[in-house]
């Protein structure tokens, strides 16, 4: 099962739930399952964001694998200048 | 003349001439406003003399009947958009802020916001004819400064803003747009902990990204609506899809060429005139070039927010930091989206903590909508950390660098922001400030020493690139990245490394948008991460096929074939004696063995490696005029592996010079009526050769694992410590610190008279 953190941001439609577990084999996965968990995330799960996977961070990386025991961090998007 | 290479790399890591450099020297290379078509006509663009105001009505009659004129555009001619963040290649844009931006609609926003265009035969009839054009406005109140903005009573920018990130949703409507929250840890645990607790706010001023080139395009649409666009930018597809959308037009009818580019820095990833240009063009139905005065840069292109910082930091006698807290309160300027966000993520970064939180504002104000600069947000958020760092070291009785050593993150630290950092330089960058000459050299009467250190995550995204072997051997490699820092030679530097030939014949240019799939910015010290890595697999593909193409010739398996320093050799003797084809030998046979030889790669590039530094300040404030001079600057960061060592010195130079400008003289300075007074160069004060000294360089290559050959992005990070340096340096010279940049004299002038 994968260890997911939110941002605080994102954890304000979780009814404050920052740290779960869930069961999914890849980033989009995991996002969609999030989503359907909390209905009320799933909009703000959809673009804009940075996922990071056991440290690595991935952005618009939909089929990035994830191991069975991936800390992952949903983040928002990182840009720059 | 070349270095000798270094390792085992023939190229990577040296200095060789830079490919754009005698265009540049001679005049020859052509910028935004360099180009010209025939039939062309001269843009000019009627901006608000108010900072906030009602449009009642714009009249536009008398100016396009005015002789000469041709196309005159307003907001008649920009369909509004709906409200939502929609994707516009990697980033999130929303649609109605910017056609607002780009052409006032109900209100004007800032002092110079754009209301009206014309296009006409010259530069006098244009201006002319903006006289004509009758705007009846209503004047309202306006607020500039973040913390009056925020009150409740401020004048309201947008009826439509309920703050986002807050529970409950606010019923009022008000300037604030968002709150954002990132941390761990038992806070009030961390401070209980602490042996001593600093708090301290700070100060800063809005700042411009100064490049010296203005925003600058020439538009041509013609009568079937296909549409040409030369203009300066860090990145043609952004451009090409922002005016798409605001046009109404197809993607695939517009063609955008990016020009050389005379400095960015962040300020040239959005429009402005872009798409005011290309809506004269075609009214008028001829091309149409458009300028902005250094005036108009100040006014109507974005800066960087002005802060208020609220910093209260808890440290153990032995120094280990027990709990970090943060407040940004942030200027978007007139629609929302500061970068308080990478700002709260980056506050601090570099170091190993149990307990951080930090909360953001995003705060709309009568100014322009600011835009990235350069590591956008955390040069705000780090010098208010860092000066409250350096007095916790004070306080402490511990060295500033020790201070930092003892706290710092390395790979399996969890960041302030969440996940492990994989392998980062940060202690690899303090222990080289701590041995350099720099810091050891002694001080003298009135003179003081900053240091400081920073983080920047840096990014990848969609980049592509062609790699084209040409019938005698040389190659030409199509980027779709513009070089703001030298990347075409960096490009061609890692093709010339993976295929074994001479640099000097790999001729890298940046295509136009027809030419090459989607690229995203030059811009989150992406460029030589992620065009390199997708050159290394165009590079990677030739290779490939160049060994086909021999195992033809050769009549052998190709497996039997390898490739290297430039020629197809046999793997063995086993696989037959054969001389080595070298790849002109190759490119002179390409047609009969098969067709043109080529590469190309089309990625999300993943994996970009955070970039970490230090910088070390010395310097002397004369206390009878407050006025500052920098004698020593020391720029100590890594780079995963400098591809051009010359280019990386280059960022570190670059970032310390505006950090240099940002803490001692940079300012946006606002009359009482909200505009801007000093929209020039002459009065907003950026560094010249005279006021800095050498900046000395060290690269620390802590090898990024994504990448083929270790790259880190370099670009953002050296804007971040040299603020704090700079103000440590001058409190450790004046024995008093300052909380408000930019520490001109007059401001150190007061601080030495309260403090007596």
């Amino acid at each position: 099962m994968a260890r997911v953190v939110l941002t605080a941001n994102f954890a304000l439609y979780t009814g404050g739930e920052s740290e779960l577990e869930l069961e999914a084999e890849s980033i989009r996965q995991l996002l969609r399952r999030l989503g359907r968990r909390f209905p009320d995330l799933a909009p703000h799960l959809e673009q804009g964001l940075a996922v990071a996977v056991d440290g690595q961070i991935y952005q618009d990386d939909w089929f990035q694998p994830l191991a069975p025991d991936s800390e992952v961090h949903i983040l928002p998007q990182i840009a720059g200048g | 003349m070349n270095d000798a290479a270094h390792g085992e790399y023939k190229w990577i890591g040296t200095r060789p001439p830079r490919p754009d450099g005698v265009d540049k020297v001679t005049g020859r290379a052509k910028f935004g406003a360099d180009t010209a078509l025939p039939n062309m006509l001269v843009g000019a663009v009627l901006r608000s003399p108010h900072a906030h105001a009602k449009i009642k009505s714009i009249d536009i009659s008398k100016a396009e009947a005015l002789p000469g004129v041709k196309a005159v555009v307003s907001r008649d001619d920009f369909q509004d958009m709906p409200s939502e963040m929609v994707p516009a290649g990697e980033m999130m844009v929303n649609y109605r802020d910017m056609v607002r931006n780009v052409m006032a609609r109900e209100k004007v926003l800032y002092d110079g916001h754009a209301v009206a265009a014309v296009a006409a035969t010259s530069a006098s009839v244009a201006r002319r004819a903006l006289k004509l054009i009758e705007v009846d406005y209503e004047v309202l109140p306006h607020v500039i400064d973040v913390m009056a903005a925020m009150k409740p009573d401020a004048p309201l920018l947008h009826d439509d803003i309920f703050t986002e990130g807050v529970e409950p949703v606010p019923d009022k409507a008000s300037n604030v747009a968002k709150r954002i929250e990132i941390g761990f840890g038992d806070m009030a645990a961390g401070f209980e902990a602490a042996a001593e607790v600093i708090e301290r706010e700070f100060d800063t001023q809005p700042v411009h990204q100064g490049y010296i080139e203005p925003h600058a395009c020439l538009a041509d649409v013609s009568e079937d609506g296909q549409a040409e666009l030369f203009c300066s930018t860090q990145g043609q597809y952004l451009v090409r899809a922002h005016c798409a959308r605001l046009l109404g037009m197809d993607v695939s009818r517009l063609r955008v060429t990016a020009s050389e580019i005379g400095g960015g820095f962040g300020g040239k990833t959005v429009v402005y005139i872009e798409p005011v240009a290309l809506a004269l063009s075609r009214k008028a139905c001829r091309p149409v070039k458009l300028v902005m005065s250094r005036d108009e840069v100040f006014r109507a292109s974005g800066p960087t927010s002005g802060a208020h910082v609220r910093i209260k930091l808890g440290a153990a006698k032995d120094g280990t930091i027990t709990a970090a807290e943060a407040e940004l309160f942030y200027q978007a300027g007139a629609f929302p989206g500061s970068s308080v966000q990478p700002a709260a993520m980056c506050a601090f970064a570099p170091y190993a903590l149990e307990a951080v939180n930090v909360v953001g504002w995003d705060v709309v104000s009568n100014r322009p909508k600011i835009s990235a600069y350069r590591a956008p947000g955390a040069p705000i958020s780090v010098y208010a950390v860092e000066c409250v760092l350096d007095e916790m070291a004070a306080r402490l009785g511990l060295d500033p660098v020790d201070f930092r050593l003892k706290n710092a993150a390395k790979e399996g630290t969890k960041a302030a922001y969440g996940p492990k950092f994989g392998p980062i330089g940060m202690i690899e960058s303090l222990e080289a400030a701590k041995a350099h000459a720099h810091y050891q050299a002694p001080l003298g009467p009135n003179q003081g020493r900053g240091v400081a250190s920073g983080f920047w995550f840096n990014i990848g995204g969609e980049t592509c690139v062609s790699l084209n072997l040409n019938e005698d051997g040389t190659l030409n490699l199509l980027v779709g990245t513009p070089d703001i820092g030298g990347s075409r030679a960096s490009m061609a530097m890692m093709a010339a490394e993976e295929l074994g030939v001479d640099m000097a014949d790999i001729q890298t240019m940046i295509g136009d948008t027809g030419s090459l799939g989607f690229n995203f910015l030059s811009a989150g010290s992406r460029t030589t991460f992620s065009t390199g890595m997708a050159t290394v697999e165009a590079a990677r593909t030739v290779i490939e096929e160049l060994r086909r193409r021999a195992a033809k010739i050769w009549e052998i398996d190709v497996d039997a074939v390898v490739w290297e320093q430039g020629s197809a050799k046999p793997a063995g003797s086993n696989a037959g004696e054969f001389e080595p084809l070298s790849i002109a030998e190759l490119a002179k046979q390409a047609g009969a063995t098969g067709g043109p030889i080529a590469g190309h790669a089309e990625i999300n590039a993943q994996g970009a490696g955070p970039s970490l530094g230090t910088q070390i300040v010395d310097v002397e404030v004369d206390p009878e005029t407050g006025g500052i001079t920098v004698l020593r600057h020391t720029v100590i960061q890594d780079a995963g592996k400098a591809i051009h060592p010359a280019y990386v010195e280059g960022q570190y130079q670059g970032g310390a010079a505006q950090c240099i400008g940002w803490a001692l003289n940079e300012e946006y300075v606002y009359g009482e009526d909200g505009r801007l007074q000093n929209p020039g160069f002459l009065d907003y004060r950026i560094p010249v050769a005279s006021d800095l000294p050498m900046i000395d360089t060290v690269i620390i290559e802590v090898p990024n694992p994504s990448h083929p050959y270790g790259v880190r992005g370099v670009g953002e990070t050296p804007i971040i410590p040299g603020i704090a340096a700079v103000a440590n340096a001058v409190s450790g010279a004046l024995g008093i610190r300052l909380s408000q940049i930019p520490m001109s004299p007059p401001r150190v002038l007061k601080a030495i008279e309260e403090a007596g």
